[in-house]
């Protein structure tokens, strides 16, 4: 039952006038039940979310503080920790298949076992058949599923998604919501999730953490029980319709616009 | 319906076009792309026509100026028969073997370098000065050094094509591996990737466009450098070839020559890119 611990963790970047995130302490764990934490960062801009995904991703290594996975320091990126990104970063000279299938290649696994467990991860993603396409012939949502299924083939403890629906339309990024939450519950991982997205945050969040720019550090920290809901069969749009979400979702943005007019 | 599907620009069929629905920009007659090639059809007869007549009513000495039709009667009969004891065909395999070993070995030295260059700062340190002295030095003159230092055999012939065809390859390799994105080279990372992976795996094949482009300029350069390298004791080759008919006068051979290494450097630039698309399919999409 690994934790993945950021320990008052602080940021700051050489020849920058201040840190850009100072002690934000974040604590991912993953119970045996297999249900992980489902934490979500948001904030304005500037408030150091993506330098905190990237502590945790060990790309970036904090100036203070410490990062940890199941007790051990994280000192480089990992397979444990696999890290989807806003532009998909697919390789474009590889199928979708063999984009899925990166990770196993890298670890000698043969081939066979490759093509089946990748297939495996397309279907989970709902893009079976579409193993043989290029990834320029892929839309925006179907690269980020297979950014997804490529993350989930290195079998990591934690999956790290810096603003993954960015980059999507409206309509593409509401589908992908659901795909996340169920992605979450049958991989039984741990996620840690950056976003702009006020009521993305609030339907896929365990715990959402509000950080505030100037330098960075957390404002507020809530637990959230909507994508609970979903899992339990209940419709996403009847969730989002309900007055509790409105609430919730007026809170929220008053938390990460709090102080700002002052 | 939603803002995207006005900024996607999509490849609009007439058929789906309506009134409310026509995309930014409106698919125009396709004369364009065809008028081009016309233009350049038309320069080229023009050209060849202006010398056909020019030679016909002797305003230049066929000294001077051979007419089109004595080229081509020259190209026949070199073909058949041969000039300075060889035929044609066996002083293009001769040139031909000259340029192609010499970019097998710029390939293999040009390529590690450039990584070295892209990937390690040392690497850049030791490489990138050596290879800007090198690269703006004409091939005559360092031809005289090889020519003492390796004698005057085959290997120094491929050596200063290989010298002048090396800058090419490594700087477009170098440039290529800069131009990775860092996302990429990230995810890999976060994939469990080794070093050596990430180079062989994500670095390697992102640049391989890059590659191959260097590789395009460098047969340009390899050209121009082989008359220069069949300059000292060859006994064939087309640079050899033209030489000696320069020496006797043989204008209507030198001009042959000249136009039979247009038509091959032409030839291979059309053959890379056809390399290109199938090797790199995904270049200038992602």
């Amino acid at each position: 039952m690994p934790h993945l611990v950021l320990d008052k963790v602080s940021v700051h970047y050489d020849g920058q006038p201040a840190p850009a995130v100072e002690r934000v302490s974040i604590d991912i764990g993953k119970s045996d039940s297999g249900r992980g934490d489902f934490v979500v960062l948001v904030g304005r801009s500037g408030c150091g979310k993506t330098s905190l995904l990237n502590v945790a991703a060990g790309l970036v290594e904090p100036t203070r503080g410490q990062a940890t996975i199941g007790g051990r320091p994280i000192t480089a990126p990992g397979p444990d920790r696999a890290v989807v990104f806003q532009n998909d970063a697919l390789f474009p000279w590889l199928t979708a298949r063999e984009n899925v299938a990166f990770a196993l290649r890298l670890r000698g696994v043969n081939a066979d076992k490759r093509t089946r467990r990748a297939d495996e991860l397309l279907s989970l993603v709902k893009l079976e058949g579409a193993g043989d396409k290029r990834i320029w012939e892929l839309s925006g949502g179907m690269r980020q599923r297979v950014g997804l299924a490529r993350a989930l083939a290195a079998e990591p403890e934690f999956l790290l998604l810096d603003e993954p629906l960015g980059a999507l339309d409206a309509l593409t990024r509401e589908r992908m919501q659901t795909t996340l939450l169920d992605l979450w519950a049958a991989a039984q991982v741990g996620v840690l999730m950056v976003t702009h997205g006020i009521e993305e945050a609030l339907v896929l969040a365990t715990r959402i953490i509000v950080l505030a720019p100037g330098p960075g550090h957390v404002v507020r920290s809530f637990e959230t029980h909507f994508g609970r809901r979903y899992a339990a069969g209940e419709p996403i749009r009847s969730i989002k319709a309900d007055p509790a979400f409105t609430t919730a979702r007026a809170e929220l943005t008053d938390a990460i616009f709090e102080g700002e007019a002052a | 319906m939603s803002i995207s599907a006005y900024t996607e620009r999509p490849a609009a069929k007439a058929s789906e076009t309506d009134g409310l629905s026509v995309p930014w920009s409106r698919p125009k007659p396709k004369r364009a792309a065809v008028s081009a090639r016309l233009v350049s059809a038309i320069t080229i007869l023009m050209l060849l026509a202006a010398w056909a007549v020019s030679a016909e009513l002797k305003l230049v000495s066929p000294v001077f100026l051979p007419s089109p039709a004595a080229v081509w009667a020259k190209f026949v009969v070199v073909a058949r028969d041969g000039f300075v004891d060889a035929t044609l065909l066996q002083h293009i395999g001769a040139s031909l073997w000259r340029v192609f070993a010499a970019v097998v070995a710029a390939i293999l030295i040009g390529v590690p370098v450039g990584l070295a260059i892209g990937i390690s700062r040392i690497g850049r340190g030791v490489f990138d000065p050596l290879l800007e002295f090198l690269r703006p030095i004409p091939p005559l003159a360092y031809l005289p050094l090889i020519v003492i230092w390796f004698g005057i055999g085959e290997p120094s012939k491929i050596l200063v094509i290989a010298i002048a065809m090396l800058a090419p390859v490594a700087l477009s390799t170098a440039a290529g591996v800069r131009g990775v994105s860092r996302e990429r080279i990230n995810a890999a990372r976060s994939l469990g990737a080794t070093r050596f992976q990430v180079v062989r795996h994500v670095i390697l094949p992102s640049a391989l466009p890059s590659i191959l482009t260097g590789l395009r300029i460098a047969l340009g350069a390899g050209w121009s450098t082989l008359v220069a390298a069949e300059l000292v004791a060859a006994t064939r080759g087309l640079g050899f070839m033209i030489q000696s008919a320069a020496q006797f006068l043989v204008t209507d051979v030198v001009v042959m020559g000249i136009l039979v290494i247009a038509t091959i450097a032409f030839a291979l630039e059309f053959i890379i890119r056809r390399i290109e698309r199938v090797v790199v399919p995904w270049a200038g999409r992602d």
